[in-house]
């Protein structure tokens, strides 16, 4: 089994490491949300502009609601960031890794004239930093990142030697 | 299957095997590729932990915090065991309206109001306390009438188990008073009525919830203070602030002697509109709010006061006038006061000197717009000062000034150390203690949790109020809370916080900054005679 398009070692390495990178960001982040029992999602939700401010406030409205979402969000950031880093189901967890962060930049995008309470890394104007993870993510997905340096090589690799 | 090299075709079986051999043991070996790089994820994260903790426990352990109890629950008894308890309001303006509903007892409109806001549900979850509003007595038709509305209406915390008594109106407090179906009285006029109307509840034998300030002179302080102190009933000032969850922690804090020696207490008030300063006759079109001769009683809400002819701003806007009340070191100081005195018991100040001007609001008003009280206390080695500004809203909290480390205390507690601290110096060169943010920080709802060391960004939400914690558990009603002491003291025996002896102090304070303000010079308490000299 050998595809149309082959990459060269470096640009497979070059992916790899983006994988991994991403894995380990998207992993912290959940891990540490589970370690402060004081987290929620609230204090970033109240401060949502744009689009999905009509969403936000209803989740911040209802306790049950809230609670929820801060479940799925911490441990949708544990599963996506260790299945990236194991590269096991890895295109799926790519592609719910770029929801997730289009979420996040869709609720508090630097667009002219939105005023945020939280301060932001670095000087933004549209395009942040979150925006570019989430295209990054997409760009592993479209791109099969998983099917080398993971579990599901291993996988795959069986499959195609059964055949 | 991407691959990273182009593989050669070989010819022999045996190199066929081998090479296949090769391959899955570099797609293992591939396939694993993640694996050490989550081991190392792992020991980063446990390392990260332990650092934490480390210089967590370093800092509580330098402050003494390691066995500190966090009071974050009342130990005292709930508000609705023992007996019935009937009450009247005297005075159902816009607090009288507020007390009733942190009783439990709301009108109609508000209901609605509660219910597109959405805040009827927490309301209704609100401790039942076993109280039955049965009298109100207003001297204005429109209020006296919003009372028995809110007496009688049935929705209310305790639902079907709440008890039920006619209301009544009284046209004087006297006539309240004299009814002996009236256990307990809550004085919620505007300031001249208060220290009489405390005085003959309480030789009519009523306990008394009084609303700040208590007096507007020395005779009438000292007439309310020999009343209580001689009478058998329960009083309590009208003060919530002390009820806050974090300043039952503050107290906590300022028992280990964090900050050091503590010589300079500053608080402040800062507002910029018109009805924060208290320009409250007109609607928001801007036409005078309801009342005429006809429907208020004029004479008997002037009381024992200079008569004036009937006057509409006088009468919702009566804070602007020292006939009336002490501006706004009667309004706002006796709650900074309160607050520093529950913390430190400070007590009577020895001097006091005040000075300010109308700057802005320059309407037919005795209140100064601008104003600054200082008051010393050289046995205590400390000043505590008042700033006031009604032209400007920058918010610039209570803060507490030590030699080791400041405590700002406002919904939130938070404590820096000083560079120059003597007691932190070794933890701050060891970088232990950062002195450009709070080393101890206390959210309200947190559980008491003590937030040593935190990011600053962390406590960006906090300042602002974006925790979380905030939403965790239900909003309590502090006044709610003020009131249920009250109640629980009436009922099992006790003291009160905001007793008669917290109340004189108070009202000495406040009498001697208002003295010191009209007649331009320091005044002395002189504690031999008990009197403002």
């Amino acid at each position: 089994m050998k595809d149309k398009n082959s990459y060269s070692s470096l640009q497979i390495t070059t992916l790899v490491i983006l994988r991994l990178l991403i894995g380990w960001h998207i992993l912290f982040e959940g891990i540490s949300k589970l370690l402060n029992p004081d987290w929620s999602s609230f204090g970033f939700l109240s401060e949502s502009k744009w689009v999905l401010s009509g969403f936000a406030n209803w989740v911040i409205s209802n306790q049950g609601i809230l609670n929820t979402v801060d479940f799925l969000n911490t441990w949708g950031l544990i599963v996506i960031g260790a299945a990236l880093m194991l590269g096991i189901f890895s295109r799926l967890a790519a592609i719910a890794g770029t929801i997730l962060l289009l979420l996040y930049f869709l609720n508090n995008p630097p667009l002219v004239g939105l005023e945020y309470a939280i301060p932001s890394e670095g000087s933004n104007l549209i395009v942040n930093k979150t925006l570019i993870e989430a295209i990054a993510l997409f760009l592993l997905a479209v791109f099969q990142a998983h099917r080398v340096f993971g579990l599901e090589a291993f996988f795959t690799n069986i499959k195609s030697t059964k055949k | 299957m991407v691959s990273s090299k182009d593989k050669n075709p070989s010819t022999a079986k045996g190199t066929e095997q081998a090479d296949s051999k090769i391959q899955s043991r570099r797609t293992v070996l591939k396939a694993l590729a993640g694996v050490p790089v989550l081991g190392l994820f792992g020991w980063e994260v446990v390392k990260s932990i332990t650092y934490k903790n480390t210089k967590k426990n370093r800092v509580i352990k330098e402050l003494g915090l390691e066995n500190l109890q966090m009071p974050v629950v009342l130990d005292v008894p709930a508000g609705n065991t023992g007996d019935l308890l009937r009450l009247g309001i005297i005075g159902f303006g816009n607090r009288g309206n507020q007390l009733a509903k942190s009783l439990g007892f709301t009108n109609p409109t508000d209901i609605k109001e509660m219910e597109t806001n959405k805040t009827l549900a927490d309301w209704l979850e609100q401790e039942y306390l076993n109280v039955a509003l049965v009298g109100i007595c207003d001297v204005f038709d429109l209020h006296a009438e919003r009372g028995l509305a809110t007496a009688q209406n049935d929705i209310r915390p305790g639902g079907d188990k709440a008890v039920k008594l006619p209301v009544k109106r009284y046209r004087t407090y006297h006539d309240m008073l004299a009814d002996k179906d009236i256990d307990a009285v809550i004085i919620a006029t505007p300031d001249h009525h208060h220290a009489q109307i405390t005085v003959d509840a309480v030789k009519a034998g009523k306990h008394v919830y009084c609303e700040k300030s208590i007096a507007l002179s020395e005779d009438e302080l000292n007439a309310v203070y020999d009343t209580v102190k001689n009478g058998n009933v329960v009083f309590q000032l009208g003060h919530q602030i002390p009820q806050n969850v974090i300043f039952r922690q503050a107290r906590e804090i300022m028992q280990k002697d964090i900050l050091g020696k503590i010589t300079l207490i500053e608080t402040t008030t800062n507002r910029n509109t018109a009805d924060g300063a208290w320009i409250r006759h007109l609607d928001s079109n801007g036409n005078p709010k309801p009342g005429d001769e006809k429907s208020i009683d004029w004479l008997q809400w002037l009381g024992s006061r200079p008569y004036v002819p009937f006057s509409i701003e006088r009468f919702y806007s009566w804070t602007k006038w020292f006939d009336y009340d002490l501006g706004m070191i009667g309004q706002l100081f006796t709650h900074e006061f309160d607050a520093v005195n529950q913390l430190l018991r400070i007590g009577i100040p020895k001097y006091a000197v005040s000075s300010g001007g109308i700057y802005y609001w320059k309407d037919d008003r005795d209140m100064p717009d601008v104003l600054h009280c200082a008051f010393e206390y050289p046995d205590r080695e400390l000043t505590l000062t008042y700033s006031a500004n009604l032209a400007c809203s920058k918010d610039r909290g209570r803060v507490f000034m030590g030699h080791d480390a400041t405590m700002e205390l406002g919904a939130s507690l938070s404590i820096t150390a000083d560079y120059d601290s003597t007691r932190y110096k070794k933890n701050i060169e060891a970088g232990f203690i950062d002195t450009s943010v709070p080393m101890l920080a206390i959210q309200p709802g947190s559980g008491g949790k003590v937030d040593a060391v935190t990011s600053a960004t962390e406590k960006y939400y906090a300042a602002r109020g974006l925790t979380t914690t905030n939403i965790n558990g239900r909003e309590v009603d502090v006044t709610h809370l003020h009131l249920r002491e009250w109640i629980n003291c009436i009922r099992n025996g006790g003291t009160p916080s905001a007793n008669i002896e917290r109340t004189f102090e108070e009202g000495v304070a406040c009498l001697m900054a208002h003295k010191s303000y009209l007649e331009h010079r320091r005044v002395e308490w002189d504690p031999v005679n008990r009197k403002i000299v």
